[in-house]
């Protein structure tokens, strides 16, 4: 089964990359870009093939390493 | 005393450490393998900076996970003191035994350069050898050095005395202008409940050796020397 992961910055959370982006996106002339904020994206496949046990699974890996909760909210996809 | 410095892949400030270490306590440190879970007994635990796992995911997300990680864990919650400086700070604040988290730097730039803290905690094994209210400059080196945590933990920090360093002028002042990273409130470094982990972001072990231009980081390895020395 395959699972996609995103992390992204929780809103609040200062995202200077984020900045940089909608900066340098500005200058070369996109217009109308109001915010961005950046993230990651992560790809898994795994052997389960429940999906509610994959997600439990997945939520783990979240709170334990994929994601820092302080400041990262995770959201979690499922192929199948 | 005996002290260990823990060693992952991507570690660049362990023989820096070694050689303060030596310096004030007159024995070597034991380099410790991060991949190996059996720590020795030792008084003194020291995280060292550099890159480990080359930063992947988050810095010190791996290596706050790495075999070594849980034991170090344990002997900080029995009141080991624990030391972790640049990277070791991220990777304390990754394995949870210090609160918030260290962000990208606000300016985005990689920052390597001499800084002024403020002491702020003159009352632990790591800082007895500073007065509260003493300026010490000694160089960051960092590209995640921008401390996070949400109002309710910062207040906490700051009501229990546990910030130990902030980033300030030489006369002292802690402003926006002398905040090298974005840091909330200027802090440099912090301190566990228990006072026995201090995770910083700046480096003591570079200016601990008149030779290298200053010796204002030596206090600390001085004193944890002084501290942890036996009994007579």
């Amino acid at each position: 089964m395959k699972a996609r992961v995103h992390i992204t910055l929780k809103n609040g959370v200062l995202d200077p990359q984020g900045k940089a982006i909608e900066h340098a996106l500005g200058g070369l002339g996109f217009a109308g870009i109001e915010d961005v904020r950046q993230g990651k994206y992560i790809e898994l496949e795994l052997a389960e093939t429940d999906a509610a046990a994959a997600r439990t699974s997945l939520e783990a890996m979240c709170e334990k390493l994929l994601a820092n909760t302080i400041i990262e909210n995770y959201e979690i996809d499922l192929d199948g | 005393m005996k002290a260990a410095v823990i060693v992952s892949p991507g570690s660049n400030c362990d023989r820096d450490v070694q050689v303060a270490l030596r310096q004030s306590v007159g024995r070597d440190p034991i380099m410790h393998w991060h991949g190996n879970p059996d720590l020795p007994d030792v008084d003194l635990i020291v995280i060292p900076g550099g890159f480990s796992y080359g930063d992947y995911l988050r810095a010190g997300a791996m290596a706050a996970h790495s075999p070594v990680m849980r034991e170090v864990v344990t002997r900080a919650n029995a009141g080991v003191p624990v030391l972790g400086i640049c990277n070791g700070f991220q990777i304390l604040t990754e394995c949870g035994l210090l609160p918030g988290v260290l962000m990208r730097n606000a300016g985005l730039k990689f920052i390597c350069r001499d800084v002024d803290l403020r002491v702020e905690a003159e009352d632990t094994v790591f800082t007895h050898d500073y007065v509260d209210g003493q300026i010490i400059r000694i160089p960051v080196a960092h590209n995640e050095g921008n401390y996070f945590a949400d109002d309710e933990t910062l207040n906490r920090l700051d009501g229990e005395y546990r910030v130990a360093f902030r980033y300030c002028t030489p006369a002292g002042e802690v402003t926006a202008a002398t905040n090298p990273n974005g840091a909330a409130r200027n802090i440099a470094g912090i301190l566990n409940e228990n006072r026995n982990v201090l995770g910083m972001m700046p480096h003591p072990e570079r200016l601990a050796d008149a030779l290298l231009g200053g010796t204002d980081g030596r206090p600390m390895f001085d004193g944890l020397a002084e501290a942890l020395a036996p009994a007579a």
